[in-house]
C-alpha cells in the first residue's frame, strides 16, 4: 500500500465570527492548498466533516465545500463521527489514495458553533440517548466531564489544583499560537475564582463551543516525491477510527447506563486506551518514540486521562507526570504545544483536522515560539460521542 | 386535588407501591446481560445469538462510581424550572448487573459529603409538573 504523507495544512482562526462555516472551511481549504503549492485543480477527491447546527449544507459539507471552491467533477464523502469527524474525513481521503483512486485529496471541517451548552437537535426523541440524557437527567457535557474529573480525585486523589496546573501550561502554550482563539496566560489564584459548572469544574475548566475550520492535502507518496519540497512533507504512520469493543463498561457520553459485564469477557483494553493502542500498532512505534501530543482536552481533567490512554504514564500518574514539567513545553514529551482545547474552544468537525494540523507545523520545526525541540514524532487523540476514536500518528 | 404521578418518559422506570423506583430493563435469555434502557428488542452482545430479551426490573440500590452537581440550567429539553434550581448527578455501580447507570441525586443531598463507594437506593421524586400532571423521574438517594 501507498505511504501517504501530508503536502499541506491550513486552519481559520477560531473564534466567535458570526460567519457561516462554509466562509471558514474555504479559507482553510484554500490555505492548505497554497502551503501544498498545488491548486484546487490539482485535487482529485474531497472529504469533509459534516457540523450537525448548519442546516442541510452541514449535512452534507463535501458537497458544500466543493460547490464553494467551484464544481470539478470530483467526487466527495461527508463524515459524521461527532468529535471524530475530523479523523474518518481523514481515514476516507487517505483510503482513496492507498486504493490508488486519487493522488491527492483535501480534507475539510469548518463549524459555526451555537453559544453556550451544546443541546440535542430538536424533537421529541425518547429512543435518542442524546434526548434522554437531557431530557430526563439534565446531563449535559459537563456533567459527564465532571464525572470522569471526580472519578479520578476518588481514585487517584487528583484535586482541582492539578486541573488548574494544566489550564495554566495550555494558557501559556496557545499564546505563542495565532490560530487560538484564547491567548491569555491564566494564573491559579484566577482559576480559582471562576463559577463552578459541574463540580469540581469550573467555567475556566471547559471548552468553549467555537467557530473554525482546518484543512489538510494528503497526497500519495509518488506524487508527493515529485513535487514540492521534501523537507516540509510529513508522512501519515497511522490513523486510528477504531469503535468501543462489548462490553463497554466505561461511562461514555451520551449513555445513560453502561453495558453490562454479565455473561461476556472483558475486552483487552479500555475504549480509550485502544484508540491510542491502534495507532501505536499501525505505525510500529509507542509511547516512547512520541516527540508531542495533542489531546482532547474537552476539560482540564479529561487530559490527565488521555496521559494515560496514551502511554505516557501509569493510571494514577498523569498528575505527578504533569508536575514534572514533562508535558509541557521544554519538557519530555509537550502535550498540546497549540494551546489545545483550552485555548481554541471545540470546533466540532474541524477539531480532530486541527490537531494534525498542530502535528505536522510541529515536526516541519515551523511552530515558532511553541516549536517542540527536535520534533519528529506527533499522536493526536480524540473521541467522539456514540463511540467513535480518533487517533493519527505523523512522523518526519 | 392531587395530581396524577406520571413518568417523564414511558418504560423506563415504574414507581412501586412503597414510592420506590423500579428501572426497568431487558436481560438477553441466553448470555445473561442486562440492557437499560432495553430499547431494543435484542440482544447486543456480538458472541450471543440469543433471541427476544425477557423484561426485568434492574436491582434497586448500588455503590457511587462518581457524582456532581449541575449549577447552570442545561438547555431545552432539560424542563428546568425557573429560578433554575441545581442537581446533584451519579454515576452508580449495580454490583449484580456488572454496569453503570446514571441518575440524578435525591433533592436535599450535599454532594460535598459524597465519596466513591458510598451506598445508594432507588427514589421517585418529580421532575417538574404540567397543569394536568406531577412528571417522575428515578433519582440516587444515599442510604440512610
Amino acid at each position: 500500500m501507498s505511504d501517504v504523507v501530508v503536502l499541506g495544512a491550513g486552519m481559520h482562526p477560531w473564534g466567535k465570527w458570526g460567519k457561516s462555516f462554509v466562509e471558514y472551511g474555504q479559507v482553510a481549504a484554500r490555505a492548505a492548498l497554497a502551503d501544498a503549492g498545488l491548486e484546487w485543480a490539482d485535487v482529485q477527491y474531497l472529504a469533509a466533516g459534516n457540523t450537525m447546527r448548519n442546516g442541510y449544507p452541514g449535512y452534507v459539507a463535501g458537497s458544500t465545500f466543493a460547490q464553494a471552491l467551484g464544481w470539478r467533477g470530483i467526487p466527495v464523502s461527508s463524515t459524521y463521527a461527532a468529535c471524530a469527524s475530523g479523523a474518518v474525513a481523514i481515514e476516507a481521503a487517505r483510503a482513496r489514495i492507498q486504493s490508488g483512486k486519487a493522488d491527492v485529496a483535501l480534507v475539510v471541517g469548518a463549524d459555526t458553533a451555537p453559544q453556550g451548552f451544546f443541546g440535542p437537535l430538536p424533537g421529541d426523541r425518547p429512543e435518542d440517548p442524546d434526548w434522554l440524557r437531557f431530557h430526563v437527567l439534565g446531563a449535559t457535557n459537563p456533567t459527564y466531564f465532571a464525572l470522569y474529573a471526580r472519578r479520578r480525585m476518588e481514585m487517584y486523589g487528583a484535586t482541582p489544583k492539578d486541573f488548574a496546573a494544566v489550564k495554566v501550561k495550555n494558557s501559556r502554550h496557545g499564546l505563542h499560537n495565532p490560530n487560538a482563539r484564547y491567548r491569555k496566560e491564566f494564573t491559579e489564584d484566577e482559576i480559582a475564582e471562576s463559577p463552578i459548572v459541574a463540580d469540581p469544574l469550573r467555567l475556566v475548566d471547559i471548552c468553549a463551543t467555537s467557530d473554525g475550520a482546518a484543512a489538510l492535502v494528503l497526497a500519495s507518496a509518488e506524487f508527493a516525491a515529485a513535487r514540492g519540497d521534501r523537507n516540509r512533507q510529513v508522512r501519515v504512520a497511522a490513523v486510528s477510527t477504531v469503535t468501543p469493543t462489548y462490553p463497554n463498561t466505561y461511562l461514555d457520553m451520551p449513555d445513560i447506563a453502561t453495558d453490562s459485564a454479565v455473561g461476556a469477557t472483558l475486552p483487552e483494553r479500555s475504549f480509550r486506551d485502544s484508540i491510542a493502542h491502534a495507532a501505536y500498532e499501525e505505525a510500529g512505534l509507542g509511547p516512547e518514540d512520541l516527540s508531542c501530543a495533542e489531546v482532547y482536552d474537552l476539560s482540564t481533567a479529561l487530559e490527565l486521562d488521555w496521559y494515560e490512554n496514551i502511554g505516557l504514564c501509569a493510571p494514577g500518574e498523569a498528575e505527578a507526570l504533569l508536575h514534572s514539567g514533562a508535558t509541557a513545553l521544554g519538557g519530555r514529551v509537550p502535550v498540546n504545544a497549540s494551546g489545545g482545547l483550552a485555548c481554541f474552544g471545540e470546533a466540532i468537525p474541524a477539531q480532530a483536522i486541527a490537531q494534525v494540523c498542530e502535528l505536522v507545523t510541529q515536526v516541519r520545526g515551523e511552530a515558532g515560539g511553541r516549536q517542540v525541540d527536535g520534533a519528529k514524532v506527533g499522536l493526536s487523540i480524540n473521541q467522539g460521542l456514540f463511540g467513535h476514536g480518533s487517533s493519527v500518528i505523523v512522523t518526519r | 386535588m392531587t395530581k396524577p404521578r406520571v413518568p417523564v418518559v414511558e418504560g423506563l422506570f415504574r414507581e412501586a407501591d412503597d414510592g420506590s423506583a423500579r428501572l426497568l430493563a431487558g436481560r438477553c435469555p441466553q448470555c445473561g446481560a442486562y440492557f437499560f434502557p432495553k430499547q431494543w428488542s435484542f440482544c447486543r452482545n456480538p458472541s450471543c445469538s440469543g433471541g427476544a430479551l425477557d423484561e426485568v426490573e434492574l436491582s434497586t440500590s448500588g455503590t457511587l462510581w462518581s457524582f456532581t452537581d449541575n449549577r447552570y440550567a442545561p438547555p431545552p429539553p432539560y424542563p428546568a424550572g425557573d429560578p433554575f434550581e441545581p442537581y446533584g448527578v451519579a454515576a452508580v455501580e449495580l454490583a449484580d448487573e456488572h454496569m453503570i447507570v446514571l441518575g440524578q441525586l435525591a433533592q436535599g443531598t450535599d454532594v460535598t459529603r459524597l465519596a466513591a463507594g458510598d451506598r445508594v437506593e432507588l427514589v421517585v421524586e418529580p421532575l417538574y409538573e404540567t397543569d394536568d400532571e406531577v412528571r417522575t423521574v428515578w433519582k440516587w438517594r444515599v442510604e440512610s
